[in-house]
């Protein structure tokens, strides 16, 4: 059973930091913000909340898991509502998408 | 594994660190800023346990509230020019 739990917290903490890495690099590599925006909530929700889930699972006191489960949570709220008004912003400012302002029009 | 995450975060880092200083627009810089301290909230918990030391999971939390706070307050300043209403 330990050996189970082992293995799944190390598969989560791995590909935590494989999406952390990968979120990072198409944040520094994509075209224009809204893309870039795209690629940084793939390091703040999927990279983020493995690595903390893969934590809990290494936890030995039980108060340690729940302060993990505390931040995951706080992440899994706050983080969609800040880059939502960040795009919210950027739009009200007019920051125009890739290929021009007529190619965000339905 | 602890350090394979910690070096993993730590490259993050400099990445999203690279696109701040790059950033064409105030708005890449500040979505680059966000992600940085949710990958910041990360990798203190991550160190926390590399060391032995689930304090380190306090300060992450105090990390992840003070990182929306000030997210929000910026881009109401850029959105309202004010922070009051």
């Amino acid at each position: 059973m330990s050996a189970a739990l082992d293995i799944a917290s190390w598969i989560l903490i791995l590909a935590g930091g494989a999406f952390s890495m990968i979120g990072a690099l198409g944040t520094l590599r994509m075209p224009d913000f809204y893309t870039r925006v795209h690629a940084a909530s793939l390091t703040d929700i999927v990279g983020s909340l493995a690595i903390l889930l893969g934590l809990a699972l290494q936890a030995e006191a039980a108060l340690t898991a729940v302060k993990l489960a505390v931040i995951a949570l706080l992440l899994f709220f706050t983080s969609p509502a800040a880059t939502h008004a960040l795009v919210k912003a950027a739009r009200a400012r007019g920051v125009a998408p890739l290929g021009g302002e007529a190619a965000s029009k339905p | 594994m602890f350090a394979a995450a910690a070096i993993a975060l730590l490259i993050a880092l400099a990445l999203l660190l690279a696109r701040a200083v790059l950033g064409p627009t105030v708005f890449d810089r500040l979505l680059a800023a966000n992600t940085i301290g949710t990958v910041a909230v990360v990798l203190l918990a991550t160190i926390g346990f590399l060391t032995g030391r689930p304090d380190f999971l306090d300060l992450s939390i105090v990390y992840g509230l003070l990182n929306i706070v000030g997210t929000i307050a910026v881009l109401k300043f850029f959105r309202h020019g004010s922070l009051g209403e």
